[in-house]
C-alpha cells in the first residue's frame, strides 16, 4: 500500500501547490491580507506531503516492494540497506521526487525564516515557488511516476542498482547538488516577487543574500563532492571532466557567484538592480537547464539516463515557461525600477563588475562549448565533442583574471580608490606572491615551471592580500578580530578557498605523475620516489558482490608508507565489473592505485599515481562553503526580525 | 550631435564590436577544437584525414580482442554493421569494455586505416547504448538498405541509372566534406 499512498500525497502536494500559486499571488495583487495568509500554511502543506510521499517510495525500497517498477528496477534484495535509501534517488523519477521534495522544503524555510519580511512579499515569493512546484510535479506525475506499480507480473527480484552507484558518494552527492540547484528558485521568487511588488530596492537585496547564499553553499559542496566521488570511483583518478552535466552544475555556479557579488552592491549602494535580478533569472534558468540536459539524453554523458524525448519536451517546456515568463515581467517592470549612485570605475564596484563581467563570459562560454555539439547536430547533422583541452583553453585565463582582481576588489572602498592607497596596501602581498612562485617549483620540483608559478602567483597574491587586510583591520590584536563581523569573515574564508583550490589545481594538473603498466605478484614498480610492491592478489567476499583485492605495499626509501588494497568487483545480479581504486590520501600527495583488467598467468593491468595537492581543490571548495555559512549567520540578516 | 549621445553611440559600437569579435574567436577556436564523429564505414572508405583526431563507435566484435605478451597493447575491432576497422590501443581498458559492447574510441587513423586510440569509453550501464553508437549502427544500416535498393534499380534500369547515381553520390561527398 505504501506505493499508492506515497502516489495520493504527491497529488495532495499538487493540490497544495495549486492553490500556493495563485491565491497568495491573488491576495499580494489586490491587497487582501486573508488570501496572503494563504501562502505559508500552503507552503509548509506542500512540504509535509512531498515528505510523505519521498518517506512512502523510500520505505518500497526498504522492504523490496519489487512490485513497484521503479523498485525493481533500480533495487535487488542483496543491496545492503544504506544503498537501498540512496537508491532512491539512483534514477529518474526518483531524483525528480527528490527535486521536488527540495523545491518543497526551501518553501517551507522560507513560510518558516520569513517573520521579518512583509506579508506580500513572502506571498509574492511563495507563490512563485508554488508555480514551479506545480510545473515539476506535474513532470513528476505525468512522465515519470516513480510509484506505477508492475502488475499483475511482479519480478521475484530486482535488477539492482548500477554498481557505479553502489557508493557513498550517492549518498551524499546528489542531494546536497539539487539542494543548491532548487536553492536559486528562492533567488529567482525573490526577483520576480521584487519585480511584481515594485520594491527592488536594498531592502530585498538583503532578504534576498542569505538565500542565495544558502543556495550557493549547497552548490559548491554539491559539486565539489561530485568531483571527488568521480575521483575515486570512476578508477582512473580524474577530477573535473568538462563532461555536460558537470558543466550544467558549473554555469549555475559561475552565475550564482556573480549573483552573490552584484547582491551586495544593490544591498550597500542600490546600484545593478536590473542587472541583478537578470543574474537571478539566469542563475534558476541555467539550473533548469542543467536538468533537461541530464534528463533528456540530449548530450553524450556519464550522467545520462536512457532517453525519452517526451520528458526532454516536457522539461524545455518548464525552461521556456520560465524564461519567458520571468523575461516577460522584466521587460514590463523593469524600466520602472531607477538606479542612482555613481561611482569610478576604480573602486569596490568597479571591481565588482570586473568580477561579474568575467563570471558570466565564463559561464557563457561553457554554454557555448556545451551546447555546440547540439546546434551543429541539428544544422548539419554532423556527431562531433568538444574536448576538455578547449574549455581549459577558455576558462582558464578567465578564472585566473578573477583570482588576481579578488584581493584588490576587497581591499577597495565604495565610490572610490586611490590607486596610490591600492598600490601601497598590495605591494607587499606582490613581494612575497613573487617569492613563492618562483620559489615552489624550483624546491618542489627542482625545475622551473612557469605554469605553476603563474597559478601560485595568483594565489598567493590573494592569500596575502586577504591576510594583510585582516591585519590592518585588526590592527594586528587577536581582541579585534570578533568586531570585524561575520560576513567579513565569510568573504575572507570564501576568498581564501578560491586560492587553495587554484594552488590545487595548478600543482594537481602539473606535478601529478602515472604509469600503466602490466604487474604480476611480487613485483614493484617505481614513481615519483615511491616504490609500489604488488604483494599478492586475495579473494573478498562482499554483500553482493566477489572482490579481487590487489595488495599493494608503498615504500619510500625502505620505510613503509601505506598498504593498498585495490578492488575488481564483479557485482552478483548483473554480472557487471567495477573498479575499486585505493588510496592512500595526504594533504600534499594521493598515492593512487587501481587495477585494470586481469592478463595472461597471473598479471594484471596497473594503473599507479602520485598525484600531488590533489585534496587543496576540494579543500578550496569546503573553505568557500565555510565562508558562505558564515555570511549567512552575519546578525544583520536577523535585525529586523529583533525590532518586529 | 549633442556630444552626450555621441559618447553612447560610441560606447555602443565599441560593445558590439567587441561582443562580435569575441563570438567570432570564440565559434573559430571551436571549430578548431571539436572531435569529428566517425562510423567505421566512413573510417573503411577513407573519409577520415591522416592526424585528425576523430571519435569512432561501434560493436567490439566477437573474438578480435587480442593482447601483446608485454606489456598493455591491445588491438580490436568496431563494427557498425556494414564495416569493421580495427583500433589499437596502449593502456587500460574500461571495466564495461567487453565483446558485443557498444564502446567509443578516440584516437587518430593511420595509412592502414588503423584507429590509434588515445582513449577508449564504454557506459558505465549496461543497457545504455552511446548515441553515437546508435547513430553509427542506424546509419550503417539505413547505408545497407540503400545499397541494397541501388543494386536492385541498376538491376533494373542498367548503366544509365548507375552513371546517375554515381555523378550524384560525388556531389554529395563534395558538399559534405
Amino acid at each position: 500500500m505504501a506505493a499508492e499512498y506515497g502516489h495520493i500525497a504527491l497529488l495532495i502536494a499538487l493540490a497544495f501547490a495549486c492553490l500556493q500559486s495563485f491565491v497568495p499571488l491573488v491576495g499580494a495583487q489586490t491587497n487582501r491580507q486573508w488570501l496572503m495568509q494563504y501562502a505559508r500554511p500552503m507552503a509548509l502543506g506542500q512540504a509535509t506531503f512531498l515528505t510523505i510521499s519521498f518517506i512512502a517510495l523510500t520505505y518500497c525500497f526498504v522492504v523490496d516492494d519489487f512490485s513497484v517498477s521503479y523498485v525493481a528496477n533500480n533495487s535487488n534484495s542483496l543491496l545492503p540497506t544504506l544503498f537501498k535509501i540512496s537508491a532512491v534517488w539512483g534514477a529518474h523519477e526518483g531524483s525528480l521526487l527528490l527535486w521536488v521534495l527540495m523545491l518543497g522544503l526551501w518553501g517551507a524555510a522560507v513560510a518558516l525564516f520569513s517573520r521579518s519580511l512583509p506579508l506580500d512579499m513572502v506571498a509574492r515569493v511563495l507563490a512563485i515557488m508554488g508555480m514551479v512546484g506545480v510545473g515539476f510535479i506535474l513532470f513528476t506525475v505525468f512522465t515519470s511516476n516513480p510509484f506505477d506499480r508492475s502488475l499483475p507480473s511482479i519480478p521475484v527480484d530486482g535488477s539492482d542498482l548500477n554498481p557505479l552507484l553502489q557508493d557513498f558518494g550517492l549518498v551524499i552527492h546528489p542531494p546536497t547538488l539539487y539542494m543548491g540547484y532548487v536553492g536559486f528558485s528562492v533567488a529567482f521568487a525573490f526577483a520576480i516577487a521584487a519585480l511584481l511588488g515594485g520594491r527592488l530596492d536594498a531592502a530585498w537585496a538583503r532578504w534576498s543574500r542569505p538565500w542565495t547564499t544558502a543556495a550557493w553553499v549547497f552548490l559548491t559542496l554539491g559539486i565539489a563532492l561530485g568531483s571527488w566521488w568521480a575521483y575515486y570511483e570512476l578508477g582512473w583518478g580524474g577530477w573535473w571532466f568538462w563532461d555536460p552535466v558537470e558543466n550544467a552544475s558549473l554555469m549555475p555556479w559561475l552565475v550564482g557567484t556573480a549573483l552573490i557579488h552584484s547582491l551586495a552592491v544593490t544591498e550597500k549602494r542600490g546600484i545593478f538592480k536590473s542587472w541583478t535580478v537578470l543574474l537571478a533569472i539566469s542563475a534558476f534558468s541555467l539550473s533548469l537547464l542543467g536538468t533537461f540536459l541530464v534528463r533528456s539524453g540530449v548530450l553524450t554523458s556519464v550522467h545520462a539516463f536512457a532517453s525519452d524525448p517526451e520528458r526532454g519536451v516536457f522539461i524545455l517546456a518548464l525552461l521556456g515557461l520560465c524564461v519567458g515568463g520571468s523575461l516577460t515581467v522584466f521587460a514590463l517592470k523593469a524600466p520602472t525600477v531607477s538606479s542612482a549612485g555613481k561611482f569610478k570605475l576604480l573602486s569596490r564596484e568597479g571591481f565588482l563588475l570586473a568580477n561579474n563581467a568575467l563570471l558570466v563570459i565564463a559561464a557563457l562560454t561553457i554554454l557555448l562549448g556545451t551546447l555546440y555539439p547540439l546546434i551543429v547536430d541539428f544544422i548539419s547533422g554532423e556527431k562531433l565533442s568538444v574536448g576538455a583541452a578547449w574549455f581549459n583553453t577558455m576558462f582558464v585565463p578567465l578564472a585566473s583574471a578573477l583570482t588576481a582582481l579578488a584581493g584588490m576588489g576587497a581591499l577597495s572602498r565604495w565610490k572610490v580608490m586611490s590607486g596610490k592607497l591600492l598600490l601601497a596596501q598590495i605591494s607587499g602581498a606582490i613581494v612575497i606572491a613573487i617569492i613563492v612562485a618562483t620559489a615552489f617549483p624550483l624546491v618542489y620540483a627542482g625545475e622551473m615551471n612557469f605554469k605553476v608559478a603563474f597559478g601560485l602567483f595568483i594565489a598567493t597574491l590573494l592569500i596575502a592580500i586577504m591576510l594583510g587586510d585582516i591585519w590592518r583591520k585588526s590592527k594586528g590584536q587577536l581582541s579585534r578580530f570578533s568586531k570585524l563581523g561575520l560576513s567579513y569573515w565569510g568573504m575572507v574564508f570564501a576568498h581564501l578557498g578560491i586560492a587553495i583550490m587554484v594552488i590545487g589545481v595548478t600543482v594537481v594538473s602539473n606535478f601529478s605523475v602515472e604509469k600503466a603498466l602490466k604487474m604480476s605478484p611480487g613485483e614493484t614498480a617505481s614513481l615519483s620516489g615511491y616504490d609500489f610492491k604488488f604483494a599478492q592478489v586475495g579473494e573478498l567476499q562482499g554483500p553482493n558482490y566477489i572482490a579481487q583485492v590487489g595488495v599493494f605495499e608503498i615504500t619510500k626509501n625502505g620505510e613503509n608508507v601505506a598498504t593498498l588494497n585495490a578492488e575488481k568487483r564483479q557485482y552478483k545480479v548483473k554480472g557487471s565489473m567495477m573498479t575499486e581504486a585505493a588510496i592512500d590520501a595526504g594533504l600534499f600527495r594521493d598515492i593512487y592505485v587501481s587495477m585494470g583488467e586481469p592478463l595472461a598467468d597471473g598479471a594484471w593491468a596497473m594503473r599507479l599515481q602520485v598525484k600531488a595537492f590533489m585534496r587543496w581543490v576540494w579543500l578550496g571548495a569546503i573553505f568557500m562553503a565555510f565562508g558562505g555559512s558564515l555570511a549567512i549567520l552575519d546578525k544583520r540578516y536577523r535585525i529586523r526580525a529583533k525590532s518586529v | 550631435m549633442h556630444p552626450q549621445r555621441k559618447n553612447r553611440l560610441i560606447l555602443i559600437l565599441f560593445v558590439v564590436i567587441g561582443l562580435g569579435s569575441a563570438v567570432g574567436l570564440l565559434m573559430y577556436s571551436l571549430s578548431q577544437n571539436i572531435d569529428l564523429f566517425m562510423t567505421p564505414t566512413q573510417i573503411a572508405n577513407g573519409e577520415v584525414n591522416q592526424g585528425q583526431t576523430i571519435r569512432a563507435g561501434g560493436l567490439v566484435v566477437d573474438d578480435s580482442v587480442v593482447r601483446s605478451d608485454d606489456g598493455l597493447k591491445v588491438s580490436f575491432d568496431i563494427t557498425d554493421g556494414a564495416m569493421n576497422v580495427t583500433v589499437e590501443y596502449d593502456g587500460i581498458l574500461p571495466d564495461l569494455f567487453r565483446e558485443g559492447q557498444g564502446i567509443v574510441a578516440m584516437g587518430k587513423v593511420d595509412s592502414r586505416k588503423v584507429m590509434v586510440a588515445s582513449e577508449v569509453l564504454a557506459k558505465h550501464d549496461e543497457e545504455y547504448m552511446p548515441p553515437e553508437v546508435q547513430y553509427a549502427l542506424d546509419s550503417a544500416h539505413q547505408e545497407g538498405v540503400k545499397n541494397l535498393q541501388k543494386n536492385a534499380a541498376e538491376k533494373a534500369q542498367g548503366t544509365k541509372a548507375d552513371a546517375l547515381q554515381k555523378s550524384q553520390l560525388q556531389t554529395s561527398t563534395e558538399k559534405q566534406y
